[in-house]
């Protein structure tokens, strides 16, 4: 499957990441090889498998649904670029 | 006399600091003029010596109570992806940069529990994307071994295996997600192992792909592995996927026989083309433990050739989701916009690294509407084909032996692996299947190519079975004359 300039701008927004005007066919030729190359899987016979989603699945206990740490907003706050009032600070979202 | 004190193992220096020999101080003072020494190297990108000698002066108070842990005042290099209370920790990532984790991870606050003190946090691609460490907003480390021209470590972990190689600390801790461990270790002529998955408690390590990576030591020798991680191991309440499994003592298992052990080489990891140093290593290595008893078979690891487009859909799609959290919010570098979505763009665009932005894109995309099913669904399809590969192997044998890189250490901007990515990525050709099927796997060094240059070995065992890859990896170290840079 080849992908479009179009994608490729699609796929960045998506990821939140800017690419400069002068690197968008560089990336679009860099990912259609990638993808060209992932390619393979496909002479792969997967009728009747499940997708392994956890290789320890067998280890995986429950536990009980409790709070065991509380009162941390210093600390939650201690790295946040900008904080105000006790809460992280973002550019104005509603008019 | 100080100076000798870093060459000594965690065994031999366990020994020295029990019989007063040398204070805890002074083998921590003997690190740190090894790190001054060996700056140029670029293997630490934070040095905590104050703290260090503080952690060692309280350790020294106990030895001579006789008391202690198991590493008591041993010192440590950790590598910068393990967030460590109060100490600055990046994954080698603008992003991160000024980022103080206000809590410790579990394999630290393990370690440190066992007495150990830390030297300094260590270099490594940034957040763990990358086979040679040169993706790290630090720099890249240069491999110790390096002659006339400056040769990669390795990587993601190439600090750590640089340092452990340069005797710029005791042992290091690393993380491995399709190879990160092994092949650096490989390259700088040191011993790696990565656990199990579900061994080592996930806590506090900056995530990268949660259902690969897996923490471990890199160390002198096997022995001192096996001290490390039984003292980075253990189930964690704090990461689920973390497995309530008993840790061994790793070290009872030395020295044990090897007789009737079956070793299974799979014949696909025979691959056109293979160098030919190392595919006499791995002919070596075999007739070493057949010597001692062993039984060597070949196996058959039919789709392990499709190991690594497999990884490279399912690692940058976790990876995608992983990383989403750095929006220039709650904690690393902020770069203002107008609206929320510009304030993310910018901070995210100026924070990461190509190798990074490359992986998210590629995972947001096997993750989009449209192409979930046709690549990452199949991606995860195909992992159990891997896996179920392994259990099949190991009805017929109880180890497999493989080489862990394909080449030794490479120089520094290798100009056609950082032309085309792919090429970088086939340097986890041996590496990488291992992690998809969540086995344990130990690097060893087995000896030098034409060049002068380390080449590792690589024992794999069956999920939770490290004890077996230890039993083996001691009787091949005995009788490997490696010469190691001493």
């Amino acid at each position: 499957m080849a992908i479009d300039t179009q994608t490729v701008k699609k796929i960045a927004f998506l990821s939140r990441l800017k690419i400069e005007d002068d690197k968008i066919d560089a990336t679009e030729e860099e990912f259609n090889k990638i993808l060209q190359w992932v390619d393979q899987l496909k002479e792969v016979n997967t009728d009747d498998v499940e997708p392994l989603v956890s290789v320890n699945e067998n280890n995986i206990t429950m536990r009980q649904d409790e709070v065991t740490d509380g009162n941390l907003a210093k600390e939650v706050l201690a790295n946040a670029p900008m904080t105000e009032y006790g809460y992280f600070a973002v550019p104005k979202v509603v008019e | 006399m100080m100076t000798d004190l870093t060459k000594l193992t965690i065994a031999q220096a366990r020994e020295g600091l029990r019989a007063k020999e040398f204070s805890a101080q002074e083998l921590t003072h003997a690190y740190i003029a090894n790190m001054e020494k060996k700056r140029h190297l670029n293997a630490y990108v934070c040095e905590t010596p104050e703290k260090a000698l503080e952690q060692a002066a309280l350790s020294q108070n106990k030895i001579e109570k006789g008391e202690g842990g198991d590493l008591e005042g041993i010192p440590l290099g950790i590598k910068d992806l393990f967030c460590t209370k109060g100490i600055a920790t990046t994954a080698c990532s603008n992003i991160l940069k000024g980022f103080v984790p206000p809590y410790e991870s579990t394999v630290t606050a393990k370690l440190l529990a066992a007495g150990a003190n830390f030297l300094g946090k260590l270099n490594l691609d940034e957040f763990a994307m990358g086979g040679s460490n040169e993706t790290s907003a630090f720099g890249p480390v240069v491999n110790p071994w390096s002659k006339n021209i400056p040769l990669v470590a390795g990587g993601s972990s190439g600090g750590s295996a640089a340092a452990v190689a340069a005797q710029m600390c005791a042992a290091a801790t690393g993380t491995d997600t399709g190879g990160s461990i092994r092949q650096p270790s490989a390259y700088c002529g040191v011993t790696g192992i990565k656990p199990t998955y579900g061994r080592c408690s996930r806590y506090g390590i900056i995530a990268f792909a949660s259902s690969l990576d897996q923490a471990g030591p890199i160390a002198k020798d096997v022995r001192d592995c096996a001290i490390m991680l039984k003292n980075m191991a253990g189930y964690d309440t704090k990461d689920a996927t973390s497995a309530k499994v008993d840790v061994p003592d790793f070290e009872k298992f030395l020295g044990q026989d090897v007789r009737g052990l079956r070793i299974g080489l799979p014949k696909e990891f025979r691959v056109d083309g293979l160098d030919k140093n190392v595919a006499a290593y791995w002919d070596k290595a075999a007739e070493i433990l057949k010597a001692r008893g062993a039984d060597v078979v070949e196996i058959s690891l039919p789709h392990s050739k499709y190991a690594l487009a497999t990884y490279y859909i399912i690692a940058p799609a976790e990876a995608s989701s992983n990383l989403a959290r750095y929006d220039g919010l709650r904690f690393g570098n902020r770069v203002d916009g107008e609206h929320l979505d510009d304030m993310y763009i910018n901070s995210r665009s100026k924070g990461f690294g190509k190798e990074v932005k490359r992986r998210i894109m590629i995972g947001t995309y096997v993750l989009s509407a449209g192409y979930y099913d046709a690549y990452y669904l199949k991606a995860q399809k195909v992992r159990r084909l891997i896996r179920d590969d392994f259990v099949r192997a190991f009805e017929k044998c109880d180890l497999i032996l493989t080489p862990t890189a394909p080449t030794a250490a490479f120089p520094i901007g290798d100009k056609s692996m950082n032309a085309n990515p792919i090429l970088m990525w086939l340097n986890d050709i041996f590496t990488v299947s291992i992690s998809l099927a969540g086995l344990p796997a130990m690097s060893l060094p087995i000896g030098l190519s034409e060049d002068g240059l380390p080449l590792g070995i690589q024992l794999i065992g069956k999920a939770f079975d490290e004890a077996t890859i230890f039993k083996a990896a001691s009787a091949l170290e005995k009788d490997i004359d490696f010469g190691g840079k001493k």
